[in-house]
């Protein structure tokens, strides 16, 4: 991410970064490390502590004609600025009838695993996604998280890219030097298979590739990558191919981001499953205290366990 | 940086009452200015009560009344320069008539119609805000992002009593006074959220006592003497120009018709005190004061008062002569690159519609 940011700056002098502790602290989890001294105070901005502010102001920074990239603390910090993205964000370009643009990047640590306190682990996708005007992007490797953010700040819509926590942790991966984009609506598949497809995104890629090699099954992998727009084509190659599909998601289960998955298999590609679409999720539950976090979290044994029914279907 | 004091505790007033209090007087209008801001205040009136003869016709949509905040209005936006910009609230729906944008427009915005919806640039006229209060951080970041442009332009923000309970008020503010952005954060006081009074909102001594705990000055002004808000304006101008950053304005005046069309005040409110009140309104006021000074003819009046009408005529048979909005505007502006489901959902939509 802070390459990222490093090489964006650099690219275009309109872009700029604010947030919480993002210039002199270099951010929490120092993705804005260095900008401050590269790029000056102007277009690394330790802003007041007001989410909705944040949001708001970078709004009007738009109309000034900036491209801000937003720092979100952490996923459930992000709430108080939901009445700006609701009102304002994904609404103002409609509303000036595709006169304006408001190219803005909301990005933010997000998800669970890491024996965080209380409201440090949420993970809010389905929020952000169910916004009219909004993309939303979760990198589940080090390259894509690069080439996510990138796409983010450079596309013309606001987009909202959530960093899955358990990823800056613990994935370890080569990230191209540079100029790196992944596009917006592309997934990609993980590990290919024809059995039995498992669809995940962001720290849940992880937990869906161990539970494909754990099974005795050949297993596909697909990391939708962004979540809006979804990669339809790629969704239904896979269903196609396997007729089987597990879908992952570490958050609540209901109204979640697998049920508008399911529903999508269940309207374009019911005649090609070969068993029911199953969800292995969070729980309807607030996310829990971390000491049994890990019985909350989708686990390689509970996909494990849907995807074998699933196959004796 | 400047020390800030306490808010004014005196509302600045111009405009006298023919009688005991004497007329003042302002530097640097002449006559062409005065008869421009009178020309202003009675284009805003006659669109308001043209707007609610309109709804009452079914012509329009529900529509919120600014009947009496004229003065506020014109008298500010006539001390900002063209290039400044103007975050109105839907109190300040007719505000952009200031900019030369057609009344046809703004009615077409209450009637629903997407001829209603503009483009900012056009007018340095951001879109009307429905939700209170939260286009205060949109007006501090245009600010401070043309100030870290290096550009000359300042912006202005309206809202009322009760948006300063508001989050995003306070947010805003903060923003604007952190960033020094070049904002005037105006608080057209007409005492009253709907039902809820003032002594309701908060109980702060007066609004402007606010701008202390944000580090800005704070200025109170008789927001129906349209010619202390021209000054108090034009300071805060001045103060934002010259890098001060921003100033907050509480503009003190009184709602004498219902918060909109769809609202019967007399559940909540002294009837008598409203009528009281629409004796010194904002329009009369100023326009005894021009023929106190000699400036303003009866011919003088009922030819303005011609022209607003002429304009409205016009505006209200061009918002009405739009053809039906097509569905597929449904599916456009939201994003500059949409996502494919919207041509898949409007060819299916296409498809039931055409039969």
């Amino acid at each position: 991410m802070n390459d990222c940011l490093h090489v964006e700056l650099e690219r275009d002098e309109s872009v700029m970064v604010m947030g919480e502790d993002v210039g002199r602290a270099g951010g929490v989890f120092r993705a804005t490390a260095g900008l401050l001294d590269r790029f000056g105070a102007d277009r690394c901005v330790d802003t007041p502590l007001a989410e909705a502010g944040i949001l708001g102001t970078a709004v009007g920074l738009c109309m000034a004609g900036w491209r801000p990239v937003c720092e979100m603390q952490y996923d459930a910090f992000s709430y108080p600025s939901f009445e700006q993205l609701i009102n304002h964000v994904g609404r103002y370009r409609w509303r000036t009838g595709g006169g304006m643009e408001f190219p803005i990047t909301i990005r933010m640590p997000y998800g669970g695993g890491v024996r965080a306190p209380e409201l440090h682990d949420d993970s809010p996708e389905a929020y952000y996604v169910h916004t009219p005007g909004i993309k939303v992007a979760i990198p589940s490797t080090p390259a894509d998280a690069k080439g996510l953010l990138a796409a983010a700040i450079r596309d013309p819509d606001p987009v909202v890219v959530l960093e899955p926590k358990l990823v800056y942790r613990t994935a370890r991966g080569d990230v191209p030097d540079g100029e790196h984009v992944v596009p917006l609506g592309k997934a990609r598949l993980a590990r290919e298979g024809s059995d039995l497809t498992i669809v995940a995104y962001g720290s849940m890629v992880g937990v869906a590739e161990g539970a494909a090699g754990a099974l005795d099954a050949s297993v596909e992998v697909l990391d939708l990558r962004t979540l809006k727009p979804i990669d339809e084509e790629a969704l239904l190659a896979t269903a196609g191919k396997t007729g089987r599909v597990v879908i992952v998601q570490e958050a609540p289960r209901t109204c979640g981001y697998a049920a508008e998955v399911a529903a999508i298999l269940a309207e374009k590609a019911i005649l090609d499953l070969h068993g029911p679409i199953l969800r292995v999720t969070g729980y309807d539950v607030p996310y829990p205290y971390w000491q049994i976090e890990d019985a909350y979290m989708p686990s390689v044994e509970r996909v494990v366990d849907a995807a074998q029914r699933l196959l004796d279907f | 940086m400047a020390q800030v004091l306490p808010a004014e505790r005196d509302l600045r007033r111009v405009i006298g009452d023919g009688e005991s209090v004497p007329d003042g007087e302002v530097d640097g209008l002449d006559e062409s200015d005065f008869l421009e801001l009178y020309r202003s205040l009675v284009l805003l009136r006659t669109y308001d009560e043209r707007s609610v003869v309109y709804h009452s016709q079914g012509r329009i949509g529900t529509y919120a009344i600014f009947w009496n905040h004229e003065a506020m209005q014109a008298g500010s936006a006539y001390a900002l320069a063209r290039d400044d910009w103007i975050f109105p609230s839907y109190r300040e729906s007719a505000i952009g008539l200031l900019r030369g944008m057609p009344p046809s427009t703004v009615l077409s915005w209450w009637r629903g119609h997407p001829a209603g919806w503009w483009n900012p640039r056009d007018y340095n006229v951001a879109s009307i805000c429905v939700p209170i209060g939260t286009h205060v951080p949109h007006a501090a970041g245009l600010a401070w992002g043309k100030r870290l442009k290096g550009e000359s332009a300042i912006a202005i923000v309206y809202f009322g009593d009760g948006a300063t309970s508001e989050g995003s008020f306070h947010e805003g503010a903060n923003f604007a006074a952190v960033m020094r952005a070049p904002l005037i954060l105006f608080c057209n006081n007409n005492q009253w959220a709907i039902s809820t009074p003032l002594a309701a909102q908060t109980r702060a001594e007066t609004l402007a006592d606010k701008a202390v705990g944000y580090g800005m000055p704070g200025l109170r002004v008789d927001g129906t003497d349209v010619l202390a808000v021209y000054e108090a304006t034009r300071e805060a101008v001045e103060r934002a120009r010259a890098g001060e950053g921003p100033t907050f304005i509480e503009a003190v005046s009184y709602r004498v018709a219902p918060h909109a069309t769809a609202d019967d005040q007399s559940a909540y409110i002294d009837l008598e005190r409203v009528e009281e009140e629409r004796k010194r309104e904002c329009v009369g006021r100023y326009e005894g004061y021009l023929r106190r000074l000699g400036l303003l003819t009866d011919e003088q009046v009922a030819q303005i008062r011609a022209e607003a009408a002429d304009a409205m005529r016009a505006g209200i048979a061009l918002a009405e002569a739009e053809p039906a909005p097509d569905a597929g505007l449904l599916f456009e502006h939201a994003y500059v690159d949409p996502p494919p489901s919207f041509a898949r959902d409007l060819a299916e939509l296409r498809r039931i519609l055409d039969r």
